[in-house]
């Protein structure tokens, strides 16, 4: 068990709780900094596609977890971040300035449209995004000109300060620009947590009435917190533009959607961890089912089978056994399990029980 | 100068008159008590001055100015403050980071220098930490600083909930049965805390309740409602003696079982 004393406010607004901690993160970036030296290019390839995961994943989570607004449209979010940044590099803008910039486009895009559809509620706001990520297809259609519609684009080969960096030829060096890119977004995001805006995030999403009641505009909280959303996530399309090297209508469609918003959730929804456990998990996913299928097929001396639809199976079916046995995803079970330790013998099963939560009150809705 | 004022207030839902042509008036730095039977209109009157509800008709002035243009996130910059009858807190976060959020206020540094944390922030955030201990250090609140709202027990969640109003450092505050579901010990703390809000904050407390001694001990006049209308308006004594409140309550009823029966 551990105490930690609080000598000044400053304690509560550190990054790092305490030493411990620090120390276990610092191991953890030593870690991911040295990882190209420990694995081959394959294996950094799949990393940088985890870390672009996470990206989206903290992009949707700043909504959907610490707002508490659901979307199915971050695909187009992504969209408009990919397109941007190679449409500006094509057009000969430096990456280093092409790049942030496709972040504040989306970001942009983000807010205007939030206005109107964030006064929907629940389902309907759910149905209003799913609107998004299916117009963002013909619209991408439409706008061929730019975008390629159909036949889509090529990421352009770039450069930062003369350095050229490319999926292919230099893959370390892309893994460390989406490293870094991670860290920023990671840093940003902490530091509106611990900031005003952050709390009214929260206070917009566990109470709509309480935080209008202590001068939280909720219309403007959620337009800003859309907007963060969606620029982070144009940062995640942009980076995978170029990671994917070619892209057209299809490949920001309605599943990635999807599949963005059933990462966060099974990774636990309202905490930053939880874009990176659940980033894990898609990103190794199709491996770890490819491996599984090679190994019963040598067991079972079957030839190599291949189901169709195998891989969204079994999501599905994670994300089902998250609902039903662990709703607050793998950070809530990593959770338990961390305290399980630090209090041992002491733990008690009921620990994490939600206490009954009082009615609140019917007529203020 | 008057300080708030209510001046001919109705509000229906549907056919239900909530607030029928209510008007009052209350001082600068009294304690004010709405009393009632349940379904009397008291909360609603609540929900009128904090913009909830757009009355029908009549008008709603804070220190002379009418404040029926403003949205209710509006209505904490002028310096009003409230609390829920069923509690609205932040359940999944600390008590620290509920008061914090009472703070939003006067939180001036932007968003962009909150993205990057800047010592402008910092300074801000470590002003804002300063009042809210203030207020945990005089309701007692510094055991459950770091827990979470979802296991705190009922009593303390009430108390929270004021400090929370109160780190929006108000010239108003509206109490909605700060005392309901109360022990009688919590009671007597909740006497002491609305009479030091009066006297050392310097704060106006508008508050509905059903218990009268803590009415009587701390109110310096009280509105007796019923149906949405008025019954009478006066010292706790007078009203509570007068022919009209004590009909009204007989209806369904004593006046000091009504704790007992708002808490259901
Ligand atoms: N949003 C609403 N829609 C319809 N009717 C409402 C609404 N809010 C309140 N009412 C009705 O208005 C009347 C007054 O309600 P209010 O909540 O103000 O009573 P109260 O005096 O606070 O009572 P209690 O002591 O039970 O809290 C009640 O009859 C109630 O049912
Ligand atoms: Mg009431």
């Amino acid at each position: 068990m551990r105490f930690v004393f609080k000598r000044s406010y400053n304690d509560d607004i550190k990054l790092f709780k305490h030493r411990t901690q620090m120390f276990w993160y610092l191991a953890l970036l030593i870690f991911v900094v040295a990882l190209p030296w420990l694995i081959d290019d394959f294996l950094i390839g799949e990393a940088t596609n985890v870390l672009i995961w996470a990206i989206a994943g903290m992009g949707l989570m700043v909504l959907a977890g610490h707002t508490g607004q659901a979307s199915l449209g971050h695909a187009a979010f992504m969209a408009i971040g990919c397109y941007a940044n190679v449409i500006m590099l094509q057009r000969g803008v430096p990456f280093i300035i092409a790049f942030p910039l496709s972040g504040v486009i989306a970001g942009i895009a983000g807010t205007i449209i939030a206005l109107p559809v964030l006064r929907l509620h629940g389902i309907y706001l759910a149905i209003a995004t799913l609107a998004i990520s299916i117009l963002t297809d013909d619209i991408i259609v439409i706008t061929a000109p730019w975008t390629g519609g159909v036949g889509g684009l090529a990421a352009p080969p770039f450069d930062i300060f003369g350095v050229d960096i490319n999926r292919y030829g230099t893959p370390i060096l892309f893994y460390f620009l989406t490293l870094v890119v991670t860290l920023l977004v990671l840093w940003a995001y902490r530091n509106i947590l611990r900031s005003p805006l952050g709390r009214s995030f929260v206070a917009v999403r566990d109470s709509e009435i309480s935080a209008q009641a202590l001068g939280v505009n909720i219309t403007k909280t959620k337009a800003i917190s859309f907007g963060i959303s969606c620029a982070i996530v144009g940062l995640a399309g942009a980076l995978l533009g170029l990671f994917a090297g070619a892209f057209n209508n299809e490949t920001f469609n309605l599943v990635l959607s999807i599949q963005l918003l059933l990462m966060i959730v099974i990774g636990g929804l309202g905490s930053i961890h939880g874009a990176f456990f659940g980033a894990l998990v898609i990103g190794f996913l199709p491996q770890a089912i490819a491996i599984t299928r090679d190994g019963i097929s040598e067991t079972f001396g079957l030839g190599t089978i291949i189901i169709p639809g195998i891989e969204s199976g079994v999501f599905a079916l994670i994300l089902i056994g998250f609902i039903l046995f662990e709703p607050r995803g793998i950070y809530g079970r990593w959770i338990k399990i961390r305290t399980y330790f630090e209090l041992f013998p002491f733990y008690r099963k009921g620990m994490f029980k939600r206490q009954k939560t009082y009615l609140k009150t019917e007529r203020m809705k | 100068m008057s300080f708030l004022t209510l001046e001919n207030v109705t509000l229906r839902f549907g056919g239900l008159v909530a607030v029928n042509n209510v008007s009052f008036h209350v001082g600068k730095g009294e304690v004010f008590a709405l009393v009632g039977p349940n379904g009397a209109g008291k909360s609603t009157l609540f929900n009128l001055i904090s913009r909830f509800y757009d009355p029908a008709e009549g008008d709603i002035r804070f220190e002379d100015k009418s404040i029926l243009k403003l949205r209710p996130d509006q209505v904490p910059s002028l310096g009003i403050a409230r609390t829920f009858q069923n509690i609205e807190l932040f359940e999944q976060s600390t008590v620290l980071q509920n008061l914090l959020v009472g703070r939003h206020r006067h939180a001036k540094v932007g968003g962009f220098a909150q993205t990057f944390f800047t010592p402008a922030v910092r300074k801000e955030e470590m002003e804002h930490r300063r009042i809210v201990e203030e207020i945990i250090d005089f309701l007692d609140l510094q055991p459950y600083r770091d827990k979470y709202i979802a296991g705190l027990p009922y009593g303390i969640r009430k108390v929270v909930e004021m400090a929370r109003a109160l780190a929006t450092e108000p010239k108003l505050l509206l109490l909605d049965e700060p005392a309901s579901g109360l022990s009688l010990e919590e009671t007597q703390d909740m006497i002491f805390w609305i009479e030091d809000i009066k006297k050392h904050m310097g704060i106006t407390v508008i508050m509905v309740e059903h218990d009268m001694n803590l009415v009587s001990a701390v109110s310096d006049r009280v509105l007796a409602l019923a149906d949405g209308k008025e019954l009478a308006i006066g010292t706790p004594k007078e009203v509570q003696s007068h022919p009209e409140v004590i009909k009204a309550y007989l209806g369904s009823s004593g006046l000091d079982d009504k704790k007992e029966g708002a808490k259901k």
